[in-house]
């Protein structure tokens, strides 16, 4: 709505940095007021998530999961589909790729087993995103509802699989049995030891993620499907007048959309925990929607906000270990605080900032 | 505390800006002193043992089971003057995380607490075998780690007897939280119980829900707990934590009585809890610091049942007027029977199923 106001590195740079600082600084008079020293807080933040190779490996662990969630949300928003399921879809994808592990796993190294297992939870991601995509295109029910309430079903639905059908025998835990080596993807510190990221879970699947970034862009700017895709999000009205069919630009959107989420569960599942095991994604699904706000739904911007959020998670945790006093609830305030001064209150910076820089665009525009 | 001697160790922080060497230099002296007080403790400290706590996903303060694990650490800390550090996790990834970093920095013992921290413990103790790990609700056969179970289904038997001779309808209710194995522990040992003492006795039986959020979701604790008053119990037991909260709360709106579980919510309504099954949490967790500092540390399966204390109910001033003499003659029966071995409470988990 603004684009071509501002240059660009103003538009995905200045003003992210800007809001970023913002709750920053908010979340600093949090900690003061809980009495720590925000500059030490700060401090530890950083180094926990990126002063060391195992706090590195830690922070492209998460960040892993949320190019994925966020990569989800963004494709649909393309669209203009709200897509809220992520959690679900997620948790559906864990199925798909605990079924290919636990099928293949004794039989056959991991990168056999591997395609079955992406094949395995983007197939069950996007089936989950199937039923409120169709009912969304055909009948017009708005995919927020449906897509949250799938997310409800998802968990009940895996409870009793995992309690009635693929729990280990003799055990409480509601979690599958533990993969093989052939159902595990090899973890990063494996492949490149050099890089010390020590017991950090990040793992192949980071490639897998970047990968998926590359087609995601691929797909939405550099194929037709893509521009009807872009047209539809744009103005549905005028796709459809110009030929777009809107139930099959809705289905598929959601079907890459819920893919790439239940792509996530290779990270968690084959990647990190070698077991499909109850409420795994733990919010995963929900934060791809901040990541893909505040990465302005371009893959680079996911990237870029997943590593932000990889970097709140880990150093996050490793604040709220060295600093008894800041619990993990105060973390999710500061991360609740980004979103919402990224997502939120993105258009609080803007004004003032378009106001600072028209000018002296005009008088550049005037001497050319 | 270490923090705290370091910062204090700077020159006179923010000091005075009278620069009278005399006063400086006290300043100075103080200083030191502090520090060098500061650091005694810190070894004193040193030589005994230094604690952990890792909880589950339902945190520190989740008025149940982790809680119990917070209060042994907390009494300890208060009886022996200990420090302890505990950690809450955000989710699955950190579980290992955290273990290792209590252990690389050289905590001792470490105890996990809740049945999910079994692989990351398994794992954990492996890489760090010098250091005593325990873990609450589930068993890690390794050979530097203590396995704390509780015979919570005895715990539960005699709550039920409590409840089957308190009942005036001869209808009793159970609410669970989450529907897995363990509570459907507690479930059966309960009704065990009931029909031991009452044999037509009738049990409704809900659990709230199949997820993590069924711990916490006490409105429709409160509205399963109704439905089972309006169709005539007055009675009900909940194995739910947070959700209990609304169980017990219905219970006393209706002038019925509620059941506690775990700690002792006997105190949340005087004279609506009948009585509360008691998980004591915080004794193991007490019990294993006050075995590693007296160098007393046993890894292996420990089982804690009537006859340890592991599991009780509670009586006390809020519930006295509740509990009939002849109602804690037969609980005091029963609980002399369970202990002796005469009475043989249904354990759910060697078969998952429940005979009643």
């Amino acid at each position: 709505m603004t684009a071509g106001q501002l240059p660009r590195w103003v538009d995905y740079g200045l003003i992210p940095l800007l809001n970023l600082a913002a709750a920053f600084l908010v979340s600093g008079l949090v900690v003061v007021l809980i009495g720590e020293n925000p500059l030490d807080a700060v401090r530890l933040l950083v180094w926990g998530s990126l002063g060391y190779g195992e706090g590195i490996g830690f922070t492209l662990f998460y960040a892993t999961n949320f190019i994925f969630t966020g990569l989800a949300v963004a494709v649909a928003f393309h669209a203009g589909l709200f897509n809220i399921g992520g959690e679900g879809q997620a948790y559906l994808g864990g199925l798909g790729v605990a079924l290919a592990c636990l099928a293949l796993d004794r039989y056959v190294p991991w990168y056999v087993t591997l395609p079955f297992a992406i094949l395995g939870s983007a197939a069950m991601g996007a089936a989950w995103a199937f039923i409120p995509a169709w009912l969304q295109a055909t009948r017009g029910s708005h995919v927020v509802i449906t897509t949250i309430m799938f997310n409800f079903i998802a968990s009940s639905l895996m409870v009793y699989l995992l309690n009635n059908a693929l729990k280990k025998p003799g055990s409480m835990q509601p979690e599958t049995r533990t993969f093989e080596v052939g159902g595990r993807l090899p973890f990063l510190n494996d492949i490149f030891p050099a890089a010390g990221f020590g017991y950090a879970p990040v793992n192949l699947s980071l490639f897998i993620a970047l990968a998926a970034c590359f087609l995601v862009w691929l797909v939405i700017w550099r194929t037709r499907l893509g521009f009807e895709i872009r047209s539809f999000g744009a103005n549905a009205t005028a796709a459809i007048y110009a030929g777009i069919s809107p139930v099959r630009t809705i289905v598929i959107t959601m079907l890459m959309s819920g893919g790439l989420a239940g792509m996530m569960a290779i990270n968690e599942i084959m990647g990190s925990q070698h077991r499909l095991l109850i409420d795994f994604v733990t919010g995963y699904g929900f934060v791809g929607i901040a990541v893909a706000l505040m990465g302005r739904a371009h893959p680079v911007g996911i990237i870029l906000a997943s590593v932000l959020f990889g970097m709140l998670y880990q150093g996050g945790a490793e604040l709220s270990f060295e600093m008894p006093n800041i619990t993990r609830d105060m973390i999710i305030v500061i991360q609740g605080l980004v979103i919402l001064f990224a997502g939120a209150l993105e258009h609080m910076f803007r004004p003032a900032i378009i106001r600072l820089f028209t000018p002296s665009q005009r008088l550049t525009a005037r001497e050319a | 505390m270490r923090s705290c001697a370091t910062r204090g160790n700077g020159p006179a922080p923010g000091g005075p800006r009278m620069s009278e060497d005399i006063h400086v230099k006290k300043v100075l002296t103080l200083g030191t002193a502090l520090a060098g007080l500061a650091f005694s403790v810190v070894g004193a400290a040193a030589a005994d043992i230094q604690p952990a706590v890792l909880y589950d996903l339902g945190g520190r303060f989740d008025k149940s089971f982790n809680e119990g694990a917070y209060n042994g650490a907390e009494k300890f800390k208060e009886d022996t003057g200990t420090e302890y550090r505990d950690f809450e996790i955000q989710n699955d990834s950190q579980r290992e995380q955290a273990l290792r970093n209590f252990a690389k920095r050289g905590m001792n013992p470490v105890i996990a607490i809740g049945f999910s921290q079994a692989n990351a413990v398994e794992k954990v103790a492996k890489e760090f075998p010098d250091t005593q790990f325990a873990i609450v609700d589930m068993v890690v056969d390794l050979p530097n780690v203590r396995s704390i179970l509780f015979k919570e289904h005895e715990g539960s038997y005699i709550v039920g007897v409590a409840a089957a001779m308190a009942s005036e309808t001869g209808k009793v209710g159970f609410v669970g939280g989450m529907d897995i194995p363990l509570i459907s522990k507690f479930a059966c040992g309960y009704k065990q119980g009931v029909m031991a003492t009452d044999e037509d006795a009738e049990i409704f039986e809900n659990m709230t829900g199949t997820t993590g959020a069924a711990w916490n979701d006490p409105v429709k604790g409160g509205e399963l707990a109704k439905s089972q008053f309006d169709r005539g119990a007055d009675v009900i037991y909940h194995a739910a934590g947070g959700t209990g909260i609304g169980v017990l709360q219905a219970a006393a709106d209706a002038g019925k009585l509620g059941i506690g579980v775990d700690s002792n919510q006997n105190g949340l309504h005087p004279g609506s809890v009948l009585t509360s099954m008691l998980k004591r949490v915080d004794k193991a967790v007490y019990k294993a610091f006050e075995d590693a500092q007296n160098d007393s540390w046993s890894s292996g399966i420990e089982v804690l049942g009537l006859k340890e204390g592991g599991v009780d109910w509670a009586v006390d001033d809020n519930n006295a007027e509740l509990i009939t003499d002849e109602m804690k003659a037969s609980v005091d029966d029963a609980k002399a029977k369970i202990i002796s071995g005469e009475i043989e409470v249904h354990d759910y988990m060697s078969d998952q199923s429940c005979p009643f």
